[in-house]
């Protein structure tokens, strides 16, 4: 009997390791910057230039940092959802232009809507490297504090929206 | 004149051998520095290539990164912190030893370890299960006496009715 079972067995956990192994996303990098405080930077706003805007003016409300780019194209999928959310005034969300041209930034938010309080150009990727970010587009939680508490990896879905964000987000503005 | 043409094509590979992917950069040390670490640092968009040998953008950016902290004269261990710190072991191609990591680096041993004690096991096993030969007086009585026989080969062949 014993010659039977103990091939089994192995058999399972093979079959079970490799199962979960193919539902692994080998894409998503965790970040270690959750539960670090947001990298501090200050970057000219998209739309004015001249005013600066730093992650330090939000201390106090929670709030979102989307990565974004009009060269991006997963950002297509995810903006409507954006637009979305920006209506609902849950919570505010400021963008990160990540690596784009001005004019063609402009005109992305001119054709689809623009859901930010304010974008900031980060036209180098500098701050994008600061942030760890690896494919836009990316979008981070940070809390009262300015402590980054999650990150989204790929673009916003209704379904991460609801079932991880929007909880996140109000338990943060419980705190 | 084929065999020039062989010659020349199979030299065509030569041609087709892939650089490292190049910055520009006024200080060759330096350069041959940053490529140095960048091999051991994994490209986070296409993840099977280094730092060092791909073309991605998020790349390129970081090997200025890199470059611009070499010239800040940060040392390799800080820069790799650096990365780490923002793109987590991920970054590493040799990851660190550490408790979620043990069976990446200590299963292969473990699995070699377990294979050969069955391995073990079963030739033990199998060695007390064959019996020592038994063998009656009579057989052995045979024995020692065709041992003893000196005819000759030929002899032997003649006697046999079959040859």
């Amino acid at each position: 009997m014993m010659r039977f079972i103990l091939p089994f067995v192995v058999f399972v956990v093979l079959a079970v390791f490799l199962f979960v192994g193919l539902n692994l996303n080998p894409r998503e990098v965790p970040s270690p910057l959750v539960g670090k405080p947001a990298p501090a930077f200050t970057l000219p706003q998209l739309h004015e230039p001249a005013k600066p805007f730093s992650p330090a003016d939000m201390k106090g409300q929670v709030w979102l940092l989307n990565v974004w780019a009009s060269w991006c194209v997963s950002c297509k999928e995810e903006h409507p959802v954006l637009m979305e959310l920006s209506r609902r005034n849950i919570v505010p969300i400021y963008g990160l232009d990540y690596k784009d041209k001005q004019a063609d930034a402009e005109l992305w938010l001119k054709r689809g809507g623009d859901p930010y309080v304010l974008s900031v150009a980060d036209a180098e990727g500098r701050i994008g490297i600061d942030y760890g970010v690896y494919g836009v587009p990316e979008t981070y939680v940070i809390d009262k504090q300015g402590v980054i508490q999650y990150k989204q990896i790929g673009p916003v879905t209704p379904q991460n929206l609801t079932e991880k964000i929007l909880p996140l987000v109000a338990e943060l503005q419980a705190k | 004149m084929r065999y020039l043409l062989i010659l020349m094509l199979s030299l065509l590979p030569v041609f087709a051998y892939a650089g490292e992917a190049k910055d520009m950069a006024e200080d060759p040390v330096l350069e041959q520095r940053m490529i140095g670490l960048a091999e051991k640092l994994r490209c986070l968009v296409c993840q099977n290539e280094s730092l060092a040998s791909s073309h991605a953008e998020l790349a390129e950016d970081l090997r200025r990164e890199v470059r611009e902290q070499m010239q800040k004269g940060m040392t390799d261990q800080e820069i790799i912190d650096y990365l780490v710190s923002r793109y987590g072991d991920f970054v590493l191609y040799d990851p660190p030893v550490k408790t979620s990591t043990l069976v990446l680096w200590y299963g292969p041993f473990a699995l070699l370890l377990i294979g050969g004690g069955v391995l073990v096991y079963q030739l033990r096993k199998r060695r007390s299960q064959i019996a020592e030969p038994q063998i009656s007086a009579e057989d052995a009585r045979r024995a020692a006496e065709l041992l003893d026989q000196t005819d000759k080969p030929e002899e032997l062949i003649k006697k046999d009715p079959q040859a």
